[in-house]
């Protein structure tokens, strides 16, 4: 009996193809994410390079044409062929899992994220939970691996990099605390549906303050300039991963980017309406572009790209903040203005406050 | 059975990182255990449904708790051996606390109490059961003072803890951003007129 793939698939057990479906359900959000971490690296070289009025990456292209859209793959060859290379007396297992638990944390908090009305992995209900829990263990990767180098310049790199993330998680809880009430649950796609209409619905208005420190907070939990003291090249060289070569570095390098598309996607989802078009409904009509014009998941992409690009133009324009600065903003400002902030949303709810909280939760 | 096997998997790894909590000789290594057992236990409750539990285990104990223990652990500098000095001087008391802690732990978690008969597997909730809603629906009213009460004495310990080690020094530069923010041009730049 000739056996198709498709019968093949039929005489699967069930078990077996649940998870197959998820395996490949899995592929498909980590493929393209993967190659956004690729081009991610490109687009900040380059737009940093345009900042300071410089070309940026301009040699390495496909076949002598689009010069400098190749760089991220000769990168990527590069840090393949390196040596990877063992800091002596370094604790081996922990200097190994040190950068794969940064991925995990950066590439797991994907699993909850919606990218459209019904389009995720795990529409679990207490997305925003794992959220939290999941991205809070990003800083093991950083910790283990200052302390497994063996160096001193990697342990203050992971110091600073612990007190910092401390302190700047518990306003990004209270933010997140602030869009569970304003949304009245804790699932992301309700959290997005909740912000049904136009820009004037979504909830970077009324939780403005909350907006702002969500997003500052999300740039200092992913140790990205003006919050990068955790690498601080001026003063300890590269901080906790001063001793990793090559693919060792690479993954922390992915780690880091990942983390800062999750944060970007989040801040769209979470304040901006998520795959929410800012057009009102009857732009839908428009011969031609009326599907881009309505709700998709291109708004969610434009969205998460115009956070990146705020990433990208933070680097290029702020000068890195001193530890007790960074300290003194996260608990002596973030954290009583969310708290203040808490108090008034919970208000404006019981208030049902027209246009964003008069529906029934 | 798929959970079984699950079950039994996640209790082996806690057993094991328990064990291994005290017995590592380095105490980030220990530290870092602790970190694998509340995870594995975290895994578990989420076998039970309890996926609230779960989650806050995992963002307060391994997200903040552990991190701030770490960062203490990493920056001693333990000399092991004084430390082992004089184990067979304390072992008849630690075997007494040990037994001690043992019974009361079987006396009130035992079989007794929360056996099977008495206390029967939860039953099995939809996909639309929020366990983090019941739980704040019962905080919030059944349990309403307990709850608060708590709070309070965990505010109360920690304006304590900062009272008791605030310390001001006296003739020390600070820096003061508010005056920072507000400063002019005038008071820095002055154009003379050569």
């Amino acid at each position: 009996m000739p056996e198709t793939p498709l019968t093949l698939w039929a005489s699967l057990p069930e078990p077996l193809v649940t998870v197959l479906v998820i395996l490949f359900k899995i592929t498909l959000i980590l493929v393209p994410l993967l190659l956004s971490v690729a081009y991610l690296t490109l687009a900040e070289r380059k737009i940093i390079g345009w900042i300071q009025v410089r070309m940026g990456p301009n040699r390495v292209g496909f076949f002598g044409v689009a010069k400098g859209w190749a760089q991220p793959i000769a990168d990527l060859v590069k840090m393949l062929m390196k040596e990877f290379i063992w800091p002596r007396k370094a604790n081996r297992f922990l200097f190994v899992l040190a950068p794969i638990i940064a991925l995990t944390a950066a590439v797991g908090a994907w699993a909850v994220i919606p990218f459209d009305d019904g389009l995720v992995l795990a529409d679990v209900n207490a997305g925003l939970l794992y959220i939290l829990a999941i991205t809070s263990l990003g800083v093991y990767g950083i910790i283990i691996a200052g302390w497994a180098s063996n160096s001193k310049y990697a342990l203050l790199g992971a110091m600073r990099s612990a007190a910092q993330i401390i302190a700047y998680e518990i306003a990004m809880g209270f933010a997140l605390v602030g869009v569970l009430l304003a949304a009245g649950s804790l699932n992301l796609r309700e959290i997005v549906l909740a912000q049904q209409g136009g820009v004037i619905d979504w909830f970077w208005l009324p939780l403005f303050p909350l907006f702002v420190i969500y997003f500052i907070s999300g740039v200092a939990e992913t140790n990205r300039a003006p919050f990068d003291v955790a690498e601080g090249e001026s003063e300890i060289v590269a901080g906790f991963h001063v001793e990793y070569s090559g693919m060792g570095f690479a993954v922390f390098f992915l780690a880091e980017y990942a983390a800062m598309i999750l944060i970007a996607a989040l801040t769209a989802l979470m304040f901006l309406g998520g795959w929410y078009s800012p057009f009102p409904d009857t732009a839908t009509e428009t011969p031609m572009i009326g599907v881009l014009l309505g709700p998709g998941i291109h708004w969610l992409v434009l969205k998460t790209a115009f956070f990146l690009f705020l990433y990208l133009w933070f680097r290029a324009t702020f000068p890195r903040y001193r530890y007790d600065q960074i300290m003194r903003l996260g608990w002596k400002v973030f954290i009583p203005v969310t708290i203040v902030w808490l108090l008034v949303v919970a208000v404006a709810v019981m208030g049902e406050v027209p246009p964003w909280f008069n529906h029934p939760l | 059975m798929i959970e079984q096997l699950f079950f039994y998997g996640f209790s082996a790894i806690l057993i094991f990182a328990g064990v291994m909590v005290i017995t590592a000789r380095n105490s980030v290594h220990a530290a870092l255990f602790l970190v694998l057992a509340f995870c594995t236990s975290a895994a578990l409750w989420l076998l039970l449904e309890a996926e609230f539990l779960a989650m806050t285990l995992v963002l307060v104990y391994v997200g903040a708790v552990m991190v701030l223990f770490l960062f203490v652990v990493m920056m001693l500098d333990v000399n092991i051996a004084p430390l082992r000095e004089g184990f067979i001087r304390y072992l008849p008391v630690g075997i007494l606390v040990t037994t001690l802690i043992a019974v009361e732990l079987a006396m009130t978690v035992g079989a007794r109490r929360f056996g099977l008969d008495i206390m029967p597997a939860p039953v099995r909730q939809g996909p639309e059961y929020s366990n983090t809603e019941t739980l704040g629906l019962a905080l919030y009213t059944d349990y309403l003072y307990p709850f608060e009460i708590a709070a309070v004495i965990l505010l109360v310990a920690m304006v304590a803890a900062i009272v008791l080690t605030m310390r001001r020094r006296q003739g020390v530069k600070h820096q003061k951003p508010e005056q920072q923010v507000t400063v002019r041009r005038e008071d820095r730049v002055k154009l003379v007129k050569m």
